[in-house]
């Protein structure tokens, strides 16, 4: 792949703030204020572009202006068409209130579209994750215990006769881990009685559980960390070798 | 407090060596590469199987919500699957809800559907980005159209021929959802909760454990974590030297020194703490 | 007034939202179909304060001269260039050779990116200073992560290979994944 002198400054400029940003490993300093301070302001500066490029005008702008137009034709009722600039004005007069915020003595006005939001995600949220996240979870809590114990009875039967197994048996053990894991996990977290008798033991298998939960998360955190940094890697061994290329051609 | 000893050295160590030894050990089996054997799990093998089994033509949604911050995992992920998507002539529709990788989504879409001569409108359609990825995801499933008017390059959706008949999820046969943030539990809630639209994830290894609750429940039908799940898929594809796979051996000697270092430490406070000289 | 009023908001529009989802009468679609448009366009003003924030933070910085000003300097210029040169360019969000989409790639992009790349190095750093099997759960935690840390990389299977197939260290990471941590993001 040929660069272009364009391409090797920009790609130089990219490696540079990195390096700037991987001297803080080192210790705090001003290379790394710098390039702190800059990509705060550049993602700003980002957000505001994107929200204005692919929201703003497509939602509230442009249906905006365009139920204005409609005024103009002749076709269809007055009322109508002013309803519609009032649906479409609403919204963005809503959202002006939240500049209120700036101001001290108004900015309690802030908090009616802050409310709207709140209650329009709460409520769609709420039916959907009694379902998703609890009703749909607990059912799958639910095996058929008979079909698993004849399962793991067969498997064991199988490891007994023949020497091998088709480890079914470590499967139905599983299945019981779950169910009897995040019943024990649940206890733990409920804290309205001591954890003492039955619901102790519970809460201590539970916590064990967890444990190995939490483990498993934290195995996994560390690929994703060093998966990041191999990235960046990647990256400046791409540099280095546009910058050979680049001139040797 | 004593000083001297070993592992009063190493438990006292400074955090910089630690920093210089992990970035070396990461650093050179990217340089003096060895290739190694990667293996495939149920759980990808399932998004693999499910793709592969749709017939040319079909639509697919294939939504991508990750920016700069993940891209090192999930990108390789994202253009694996996109790869195989375009390769089998599927129709692909996507969105990018996450702000930072509005552009980032769209390069890597454009030249995923480059390699196999994809056609823009025909092939694939990209919806861009809205803010609320909640509401934008509950709207989809009334209707693209509610929250897209318009494409990602200003395009009215009824002029692009790929959208002819395409009006919501079910008119999709699944949703391969590739995300780094909190948004997978939208995705989950209301396009297969409410919606009943079948879903895959592609996550990062961080959020990964988290879903294997939704795939033992059939909430999801696969699920590929961080750039173990990337490898897997490029190795499904055939494509063994793609950068997951390559990054393989870097992760693994990564991850022996981490051990190394939690083994060492324990060691040393251990011995130091005998010593009485935590 | 100042609290009842956005309660009662929250209230009204919680309550249509989660009842709706149980009415499929046309009119109730109609409203539930503009509250979802008008949710995302007023989400669009959020940013708005956001910003008016953030430039209030360091404006105050730049006039009072505090330690750091000449920083906020940068930010602020940052954000001026950016937001204009995004706004002003009527293609910058598909020209790939525009200055919009050089500062994306070249600037935002790898800065971003490093500064979540630094947490391999704190994790490891953390990883031996702090990680600690003090009690049986710390060492049950550890166990579990190490397990997994090597099964789910190519090197566990190298190391244990020779195991018979169901107790190499990539089996028992994908039972680990399968089983106890299916329990505990279940209880969780």
């Amino acid at each position: 792949m040929e660069f272009t002198l364009g391409q090797i400054l920009w790609m130089t400029v990219a490696v540079f703030l990195t390096l700037c940003i991987f001297s803080f490993l080192y210790k705090d300093n001003p290379f790394y204020t710098f390039a702190e301070h800059l990509i705060v302001g550049i993602s700003a500066g980002y957000w505001i572009a994107i929200l204005y490029h692919t929201s703003l005008t497509d939602l509230w702008i442009e249906p905006l202006v365009d139920s204005f137009s409609a005024l103009k034709d002749i076709e269809g009722a007055t009322a109508g068409k002013i309803g519609m600039i009032i649906v479409n004005i609403l919204p963005g007069a809503i959202g002006i209130l939240m500049l209120s915020r700036f101001f001290k003595k108004a900015a309690w006005i802030s908090r009616w579209p802050i409310a709207y939001y709140l209650g329009v995600s709460a409520g769609v949220a709420f039916p959907l994750f009694l379902q998703s996240f609890v009703i749909r979870q607990v059912a799958a809590n639910m095996i058929d215990p008979s079909a698993m114990v004849g399962t793991m009875r067969s498997d064991l039967t199988v490891l007994y006769h023949y020497g091998n197994s088709t480890l079914l048996f470590w499967q139905g053990l599983g299945e019981i881990i779950i169910v009897f894991g995040s019943i024990c996990g649940l206890a733990y977290f409920y804290f309205s009685a001591e954890h003492k008798g039955i619901l102790g033991g519970a809460a201590r298998i539970g916590i064990w559980i967890l444990m190995i939960g939490f483990g498993a998360t934290f195995g996994y955190t560390v690929m994703a960390r060093v998966s990041l940094l191999i990235g960046r890697f990647n990256f400046m061994i791409d540099w280095v070798s546009a910058l050979s290329e680049y001139f040797r051609a | 407090m004593t000083s001297g000893g070993i592992w009063f050295r190493l438990a006292n160590l400074d955090r910089r060596w630690v920093y210089l030894v992990i970035g070396i050990v990461t650093f050179l089996p990217i340089i003096f590469y060895i290739g190694v054997p990667v293996s495939i799990t149920p759980e990808v093998q399932a998004v693999y199987r499910k793709i592969d089994s749709l017939s040319p033509g079909t639509v697919i949604m294939v939504p991508m919500e990750f920016g700069p911050s993940t891209m090192a995992e999930l990108e390789p992920m994202a253009r694996a699957v996109l790869r195989h998507c375009f390769s089998r002539d599927l129709k692909i529709i996507s969105t990018a809800l996450q702000i930072e990788g509005v552009i980032l989504m769209e390069k890597v879409l454009r030249e995923s559907a480059a390699e196999y001569g994809g056609k823009y409108g025909e092939d694939y359609v990209f919806l861009g980005y809205k803010p609320y990825p909640d509401i934008v995801i509950l709207n989809m499933g009334e209707n693209f159209r509610k929250p897209f008017p318009r494409d990602y390059y200003g395009n009215n959706l009824d002029d692009l021929p790929m959208m002819n008949g395409v009006a919501n999820y079910s008119n999709t046969a699944c949703i391969v959802n590739i995300n780094s943030t909190s948004g997978v539990d939208y995705w989950i809630n209301y396009a297969n909760g409410r919606y009943g639209a079948d879903l895959a994830l592609g996550v990062t290894a961080v959020i990964a454990t988290d879903y294997y609750a939704f795939l033992q429940s059939n909430q999801i039908f696969g699920l590929m974590g961080g750039l173990k799940g990337a490898a897997e898929y490029e190795r499904l594809i055939g494509r063994r030297k793609d950068i997951a796979n390559r990054s393989m051996t870097s992760v693994s000697v990564a991850h022996l020194f981490i051990i190394l270092f939690i083994v060492v430490g324990n060691f040393a406070y251990f011995i130091n703490r005998g010593k009485g000289r935590a | 007034m100042r609290r009842e009023v956005p309660l009662t908001i929250v209230f009204v529009c919680g309550a249509f939202m989660a009842f709706q989802y149980f009415v499929p009468h046309y009119v109730s679609a109609a409203v539930y179909q503009y509250a979802l448009n008008w949710t995302i366009i007023i989400g669009i003003f959020t940013l708005a304060v956001g910003i008016g924030s953030l430039i209030h933070v360091h404006y105050d910085r730049i006039s009072r001269r505090k330690s750091t000003w000449l920083y906020s300097i940068v930010t602020l210029a940052g954000l001026s260039f950016m937001a204009v040169l995004g706004i002003l360019s009527p293609n910058a969000l598909t020209d790939s050779q525009g200055l919009f989409m050089k500062m994306y790639f070249y600037v935002l992009s790898p800065v971003q990116a490093t500064m979540f790349a630094l947490l391999a190095f704190f994790i490891a750093s953390a990883a031996y200073r702090a990680f600690r099997a003090k009690t049986v759960l710390a060492t049950l935690l550890l166990l579990s992560a190490v397990i997994v840390m090597l099964g789910r990389v190519p090197i566990g299977d190298m190391i244990s290979g020779w195991l018979p197939e169901g107790l190499r260290i990539s089996d028992v990471a994908r039972y680990i994944l399968d089983y106890p941590n299916t329990a505990a993001k279940r209880a969780r």
